[in-house]
């Protein structure tokens, strides 16, 4: 029973990760695609519209990779996670039914009109398909974030004499408390990946010298996005959620701060120490005294409760991942938004395009936003822990009774090595792209 | 509103197999048929520049499924577990293939990724067909062995095979020579209408030749259907009753019988649309006769202790299928207009398009 669930567990937690190193590059990638495309329509300046058009080729490749590896995801549901979907079926399956309809459909039609129409359609309604990609893409992260904020906050439901979970009301899963921070944080989030991703780029073009005019062009778009979106990242849409999670999940909360013991008054904030389990301490502490008191209640004396205050069963399983994930995510995210603020200044100086440190150091970040964009989920679904649906639906009561874990293992080795093929050509195919540049008469 | 998200669901998954039908069938033709290059590179293009927007149908059938009917969801995918796995590593095997050939001019590389299209195509073709004789089969619900039930009667795991590769066992596998017989008809049946596909999309040079592949091929369903309806009786003595009973349910045959017979004068018919047309009837009136003569059970017991999975013992309750019926219709609208707008400016044929981003 136990290593089903790990196995379970590992296959979701290994799939989802790779699924999410596409989404999070196609949805912020769009929105910036969708700013070049406007810009070329302004200003008429076909270096716009070719950086429009090379992003999307990016994009193209992200969707595709998303697509293969995001079917898996909603097989896995019933595959693996049979009890659960049978219990909350109803009301998931909602969210999960209208991600389908409203913005798959949207998302691959356009796209494929946006790649092969642009001398059919004409400019204005070129522009109108990469904007209904966008659209297409955020509209999916939505539905996603509504189906997590519903496990994370469970809402609108009532449960019948058998356990299964029942809608009541449609419209509250939308309104739902922890939707909308969530979004707005996750969206962030991957903007922050896309400019990361296109200044890096631009970096790599400057350094190399080759097409040097796009490799301005996108570091300074990059800069920009991405300065922008590092600090909506942190505040207020961080804090927002962090609030979230002190209210709606107190255990998880004290456990993804590293809080073992309850403190008369204020709460300190960890910087860096390690969760020694058997102790039930933090070893090699550095804290600041009062400062998490202030970041959640803005009252410095406000006692937060410890994970002494909580029942051993009712705090997430693995407490040192989750906090590590936590801590790793807000340390890159401050990381970002120092260096982006340095990239900005010197922009501003004129002197951005000859500093070869910074351009090396912006070419190297680009693996950063992506674990920081994953550990922010890890934080997200670990916290959950020992749950599916907060407080009402333990992981352990919904996996398969029928799939023994020899199966399971049989699968997970299957997507490790299916995956690892899959990554590798991922990376020869955007290199390759990369290396062709934006002006590429190939076709 | 159970029976209307039914429909909904198999309308879905109908289109599904219509479409990415024809890029399987592609696929098989692609692997058995296309000898020159240009002749690969241009039916790879024919389904290559479709299928991710094909397969959004499987994910939205899946998505309505979940959402409409949860036990039957949960049921059917932990049951199938390996098989669905399967059909998965297929699926991005095929995708890998169609995006992959056209990346670098070496032929060894061409010839991997061709490969890697054409027989996860095939393999594809196969398991859904044999998927499709499962359910019509049924399962051993409950996993009951002498009577004990190992699990709760909706609950059932298969293994890829049984020892005994017969439908007629308490306990069958997914694969046995009835699930086969319908996995090789779902593999004819999208290699015709692949074949038209290719035909009326590509200047193919190997287009005439596929005129008499598609005659020959249809000569073997004919004769895979009339031996299937033999041994369909076999295996699911009930199956005739719906249409004893309600006769007005004999349109989904008969939309089968048009395509059939139809398709024996491939080489007459004038417009290349047409013959795509026949071969769609045949998906259409396939998979509908199937699902009527089953209906309203979508997945049957083989054993007395446990009953059939129907519409009924396994939707959601009113008040979720009501809600979703009202955002169901709009999207369906959205979907039928974005569809129009693909169709008027991709329609035609595919041969000087650019591909390969």
């Amino acid at each position: 029973m136990e290593d089903m669930i790990f196995y379970d567990r590992l296959q979701f937690a290994f799939t989802i990760t790779f699924h999410y190193i596409f989404p999070q590059l196609t949805m912020g990638l769009s929105l910036m695609i969708v700013y070049f495309k406007w810009k070329f329509l302004r200003t008429k300046i076909e270096k716009y519209n070719n950086a429009a058009k090379f992003f999307m080729k990016i994009f193209a490749i992200n969707f595709t990779m998303g697509v293969v590896t995001g079917i898996p995801m909603e097989f896995q549901f019933g595959t693996n996670w049979a009890k659960f979907s049978e219990l909350t079926g109803s009301i998931i399956g909602q969210t999960l039914a209208m991600e389908g309809m409203f913005s798959f459909f949207l998302e691959s039609s356009f796209l494929a009109l946006f790649i092969f129409g642009e001398k059919l359609m004409g400019q204005k309604l070129h522009f109108l398909t990469g904007f209904l990609v966008f659209l297409g893409s955020w509209a999916s992260g939505w539905f996603i974030l509504a189906t997590n904020a519903w496990m994370q906050n469970p809402v609108g439901y009532e449960i019948l004499e058998n356990g299964k979970f029942v809608l009541n009301n449609f419209s509250e899963l939308f309104t739902n408390p922890w939707l909308l921070p969530a979004f707005l944080h996750n969206q962030m989030g991957s903007v922050v990946t896309s400019a990361f991703v296109m200044a890096s780029i631009g970096a790599f073009y400057i350094l190399r010298n080759k097409h040097s005019e796009y490799g301005r062009l996108f570091l300074k778009t990059g800069v920009v996005f991405g300065l922008v979106s590092s600090v909506l990242v942190a505040f207020p849409t961080g804090d927002w959620n962090a609030k979230n999670v002190a209210k709606y999940q107190p255990g998880t909360f004290a456990a993804m701060e590293g809080i073992f013991e309850t403190e008369e008054a204020g709460a300190e904030i960890v910087l860096i120490g390690q969760p020694n389990m058997v102790d039930k301490k933090l070893d090699n502490k550095i804290a600041v005294p009062n400062i998490l008191s202030f970041l959640t209640y803005q009252e410095w004396d406000k006692q937060i409760p410890g994970m002494d205050q909580f029942e051993e069963d009712e705090l997430p399983d693995n407490v040192p991942a989750l906090y590590y994930a936590y801590h790793i995510m807000v340390g890159l995210g401050t990381i970002f938004i120092g260096v982006m603020a340095l990239a900005l200044f010197f922009l501003w100086r004129k002197r951005l395009y000859n500093m070869k440190p910074l351009l090396w150091t912006i070419m190297f970040l680009v693996p950063f936003p992506y674990i920081a964009n994953i550990t922010g989920w890890y934080t997200a679904e670990l916290g959950r822990q020992p749950y599916l649906v907060y407080g009402l639906l333990r992981t352990s009561d919904g996996i398969s009774p029928t799939v023994s874990s020899g199966n399971t293992l049989f699968t997970l080795l299957g997507f490790v090595g299916l995956y690892m093929l899959l990554g590798l050509l991922f990376l020869v195919l955007v290199g390759k792209t990369i290396n062709q540049g934006p002006i590429s008469q190939k076709h | 509103m159970e029976i209307f998200w039914y429909i909904a669901i198999a309308v879905v998954l109908t289109v599904f197999f219509i479409l990415d039908g024809y890029d399987f069938g592609a696929g098989i033709i692609h692997l058995f048929f296309a000898k020159e290059e240009k002749d690969k590179e241009v039916i790879t293009k024919s389904a290559g520049l479709f299928w991710d927007s094909n397969e959004v149908w499987l994910v939205a059938a899946g998505g309505m499924l979940f959402m409409a009917f949860p036990t039957f969801y949960a049921s059917v995918f932990s049951g199938f577990y390996l098989p669905l796995i399967i059909v998965l590593w297929l699926i991005i095997f095929r995708a890998i293939g169609l995006e992959f050939r056209g990346q670098f001019k070496y032929q060894m590389w061409k010839d991997i990724w061709d490969a890697s299209f054409g027989v996860s195509s095939l393999l594809l073709a196969l398991f859904f067909g044999i998927a499709l004789g499962n359910i019509v089969r049924g399962v051993n619900l409950g996993s009951v062995e002498n009577g004990v039930s190992a699990h709760e009667g909706h609950y059932f795991f298969l293994p890829l095979w049984d020892s005994s590769f017969s439908p007629l066992t308490d306990h069958p596998g997914v694969i046995d020579w009835f699930t086969i017989i319908i996995g090789l008809i779902s593999v004819v049946t999208l290699a015709i209408h692949g074949a038209n596909w290719v035909i009326l999309k590509t200047n193919s040079s190997i287009n005439n030749k596929l005129k008499s592949v598609i005659f020959k091929l249809n000569i073997a369903l004919a004769m895979l259907t009339v031996f299937s309806l033999i041994v369909w009786q076999m295996v699911n003595p009930d199956s005739l009753d719906n249409f004893i009973q309600k006769p007005y349910l004999m349109i989904f045959p008969v939309i089968y019988l048009t395509g059939l017979i139809g398709l024996f004068f491939i080489k007459k018919i004038k417009k290349d649309s047409h013959a795509f047309v026949l071969s769609t009837l045949l998906i259409v009136g396939g998979i509908t006769s199937s699902l009527a003569s089953l209906f309203p059970v979508i997945l049957p017991s083989v054993n007395d202790t446990h009953e059939h999975l129907s519409i009924y013992n396994t939707a959601a309750p009113e008040y979720g299928l009501s809600v979703a019926l009202s955002w169901g219709i709009i999207g369906f609208i959205l979907i039928f207009i974005y569809m129009i707008v693909q169709k008027r400016l991709m329609g035609g044929k595919i041969d000087n398009m650019d591909y390969g981003h």
